[in-house]
């Protein structure tokens, strides 16, 4: 499923809204998340998951195709664990 | 917001405020955004959103663990887990930010 599949199925769900009234509101729950990570928050959605930011530290790596080394700096991702439910609702017995 | 927590109340708010939907209307909102990726998950689709990025099932095998507690071995059934993948656009946002140094590794 890729965004536009979520917010035509959204839309079909909410019919007094448009899809661009969708489109919009899909967007604006997505960056403010990420608004939150940017910020060094979590964004804790029971159920679902958790989104956290990780600090990576600095390293010497290497360029793979020419073996030179880099120094690659610390950095800080993003990290997603999955909700308990959500964990469970993927591993229904018999299925996995 | 450094530190702060973000959780459905907080979008939902955001895009009461946004758009100017009721709030209950805007928490249906979220709560179906969020069930709607779960489910095909469920389904073991890729869910891609541009600009965010992707959620992935991925199966695991079975393999031989050992109870961190305890030390005894123990078997761990082959299961399904989700990885994400963050957009190039939510890295280049993400980094820079104050990391949880808790979990420096891996």
């Amino acid at each position: 499923m890729i965004k536009s599949e979520l917010i035509g199925r959204l839309a079909a769900e909410h019919p007094h809204l448009t899809h661009k009234d969708v489109e919009r509101i899909v967007n604006i729950i997505l960056d403010g998340m990420v608004g939150a990570l940017e910020g060094g928050g979590r964004v804790e959605l029971r159920g679902f998951g958790a989104f956290s930011v990780r600090s990576r530290p600095a390293r010497a790596g290497r360029n793979p195709r020419t073996g030179a080394q880099v120094s690659v700096p610390a950095k800080s991702v993003p990290f997603f664990k999955s909700g308990k439910e959500l964990r469970e609702r993927l591993n229904v017995s018999g299925d996995a | 917001m450094k530190g702060e927590t973000l959780t459905r109340a907080d979008l939902c708010e955001a895009v009461h405020e946004e758009v100017g939907l009721s709030r209950q209307e805007c928490s249906t909102l979220v709560e179906r955004t969020l069930e709607l990726i779960a489910e095909a998950l469920e389904r073991g689709e890729t869910v891609k959103l541009s600009g965010f990025g992707v959620f992935q099932v991925r199966a695991k095998r079975a393999r031989m663990g050992r109870n961190p507690k305890t030390g005894e071995p123990a078997a761990i059934d082959p299961r399904r887990v989700i990885s994400f993948r963050a957009s190039q656009v939510m890295k280049a946002r993400v980094d820079g930010a104050p990391g949880d140094a808790m979990h420096d590794a891996a």
